[in-house]
């Protein structure tokens, strides 16, 4: 058997376990939920889409707290508009060279690499300057739509589900990567939440605390960028950096402390994550945009809610 | 800087000259630190005031000269478990970021405890911290509902819960009111009294004067340095202000030091 061969067959075990466990799992809730007449947990396809819109609910808000508080918010933007690229430049690889080549790990590399030209640029010129971003959320874009211009016409379907994003088309591998990410993104904010939280509050001071600021953003633009890729399947790339910054705001409304504004943003994330995908899955709505609608409406029921608590 | 005791000597700038473009923001600056001075750091704005903060704490690198803080070249020093800091308009800061009065206070552990659990010390240092300076009953409220008088006792309470040997504040009254800003200024003089080096940058002469032991009076070059009663009796204001009338027009495109 040939390396190519050994590592094909890991990763298909490694599949095998993955979708058996997230079909364990899912049947447990078929039976929880399927017994009140909630069927949408039963089918495979559902079940996967939740994951990822759980995974969603918590790793995009435990990351947008640090960009929101540090007013940069557009990264995830630009970085979501970079993956889209990412996921051009793996459809047309697929097609060109007939290997199967997933547009999720072209993605990551792509909005990986962009993160760290963003950040390279804002340490460079000493600023998140807008132009710059503007830049690079333009020009990702912009490649994007080349290379999909290059490739043959089926390629054209396939790129709005991450255009839009779409509950039906996250596949086995898709859902294992996503998850993988999540862990990432959760362990390592778990592991270096105290340089996160300093550097956010107070960047020289930080500084003198012997914080190395410019490492602790390298490691947040990466994270936004694992965040930005496991929220692309089903939230779109136009639609992923509500989920970034929504939540944050709404939690910001809420609470006193940091800790718990992050844990607030999660909660408020997953409200909007699930009823979005419940409200979806039953009118035929369209997920992405029927998550951040929820999520606005959380927003604006905060708002309410504070301004009667002031009274 | 010669003539010190240099087993006290806590800072020393030799020569130093920096600049951010090619005029220089500091020229030719020596002067030194010594461990229990309350130095009172003026100039009008623009001066390099700021600049000699960064280069005392190793943020920036002397273009020439040296810049030694603890025996060291200021930029090899790990200040973090040394040094409390409190930056400029920090009673403005962090106004719109949810985080209690306690979470800000805790952060001056973190150079201690970067990672794990904080031990019954760190606990205890913030605590103290914050009866320091007064503000314990408030420890469970958000930063941003205080006043600025109040915030800007919760920046030293950080500083003071990483049981620093050095404060260094750079203009931390601005936007604070004035009952607040002169006993803000009698807790730092308590705190020098019993013993912790103080840096203070403050455009407020009378205040320097009031409670700092040492002043230097800079801009760009260093116009003065001694004891607060030499400085009132000396000429150094009236040059060193006088001296920036005449370069004012080149100094406007640095004059942004860091007001972020």
């Amino acid at each position: 058997m040939t390396d190519a061969g050994t590592i094909t067959a890991v990763v298909d075990s490694i599949l095998d376990a993955f979708t058996a466990l997230l079909g364990f799992v899912g049947s447990a809730f078929c039976r929880l939920f399927g017994a009140v007449g909630v069927d949408l947990v039963c089918y495979p396809f559902m079940q996967r889409a939740l994951l990822a819109g759980v995974c969603v609910g918590v790793v995009a808000p435990l990351v947008g707290s640090f960009l929101v508080h540090r007013e940069l918010a557009l990264i995830g933007d630009t970085l979501a508009h970079a993956a889209f690229a990412g996921v051009a430049v793996g459809l047309f690889l697929g097609s060109a060279t007939a290997l199967p080549v997933s547009p999720t790990l072209t993605a990551l590399v792509v909005a990986v690499l962009a993160s760290l030209l963003v950040q390279l640029i804002a340490e460079r010129t000493d600023t998140y300057g807008d132009v710059s971003m503007a830049i690079v959320l333009s020009g990702g874009f912009a490649l994007g739509t080349v290379l999909v211009s290059l490739t043959d016409g089926g390629i054209a379907v396939s790129i709005n589900q991450y255009l839009f994003g779409s509950l039906s088309t996250v596949r086995r591998e898709d859902a294992l990567v996503l998850s993988l990410l999540s862990l990432a993104v959760v362990g390592i904010v778990w592991r270096y939440y105290r340089q996160f939280v300093a550097v956010t509050f107070d960047e020289t001071a930080a500084q003198v605390a012997g914080i190395d600021v410019t490492q602790t953003t390298r490691l947040l633009v990466v994270l936004t960028a694992f965040v930005v890729v496991a929220a692309m399947q089903i939230m779109g790339v136009i639609l992923v950096a509500a989920m970034l910054v929504v939540p944050v705001a709404t939690a910001a409304q809420l609470s006193r402390s940091f800790r718990e504004s992050m844990l607030v943003a999660v909660v408020a994330a997953e409200l909007a994550v699930v009823v979005g995908i419940g409200l979806s899955y039953s009118y035929g709505l369209a997920a992405g945009g029927t998550i951040v609608l929820v999520a606005i409406g959380g927003y604006g029921l905060a708002l309410l809610v504070r301004r009667v608590g002031r009274r | 800087m010669s003539e010190r005791d240099s087993g006290r000597a806590v800072a020393t700038f030799e020569d130093v000259t920096f600049g951010y473009s090619e005029t220089p923001a500091v020229e030719a600056v020596s002067f030194g630190l010594d461990a229990g001075d309350f130095l009172g750091l003026v100039g009008p704005n623009g001066s390099g005031k700021s600049t000699l903060v960064r280069l005392l704490l190793g943020l920036d690198r002397p273009d020439a000269g040296r810049v030694r803080l603890f025996g060291q070249p200021a930029h090899e020093v790990d200040t973090g478990t040394r040094v409390g800091y409190v930056a400029q308009a920090a009673a403005t800061a962090g106004r719109k970021m949810p985080v209690t009065v306690r979470e800000v206070v805790r952060m001056g552990r973190y150079p201690h405890v970067p990672h794990g659990r904080f031990r019954r010390e760190d606990r205890t240092a913030v605590d103290d911290a914050l009866a320091t300076v007064g503000i314990t009953d408030l420890d469970t409220r958000r930063l941003g509902a205080l006043s600025g008088g109040q915030r800007q006792r919760v920046f030293i309470a950080r500083a003071l819960a990483t049981e620093a040997e050095m404060l260094v504040l750079d203009e931390p009254t601005v936007g604070v009111d004035a009952a607040s800003r002169e006993s803000f200024f009698e807790l730092l003089a308590t705190l020098n009294r019993e013993g912790m080096t103080v840096v203070l940058v403050e455009h407020d002469i009378g205040v320097v004067t009031t409670y700092a032991t040492h002043v230097a009076c800079v801009n760009r070059r260093l116009y003065f340095h001694g004891d607060a009663d030499g400085f009132a009796e000396s000429d150094a204001l009236a040059q060193a202000y006088g001296a920036n009338q005449r370069i004012v027009e080149h100094d406007h495109d640095h004059d942004h030091e860091h007001h972020d």
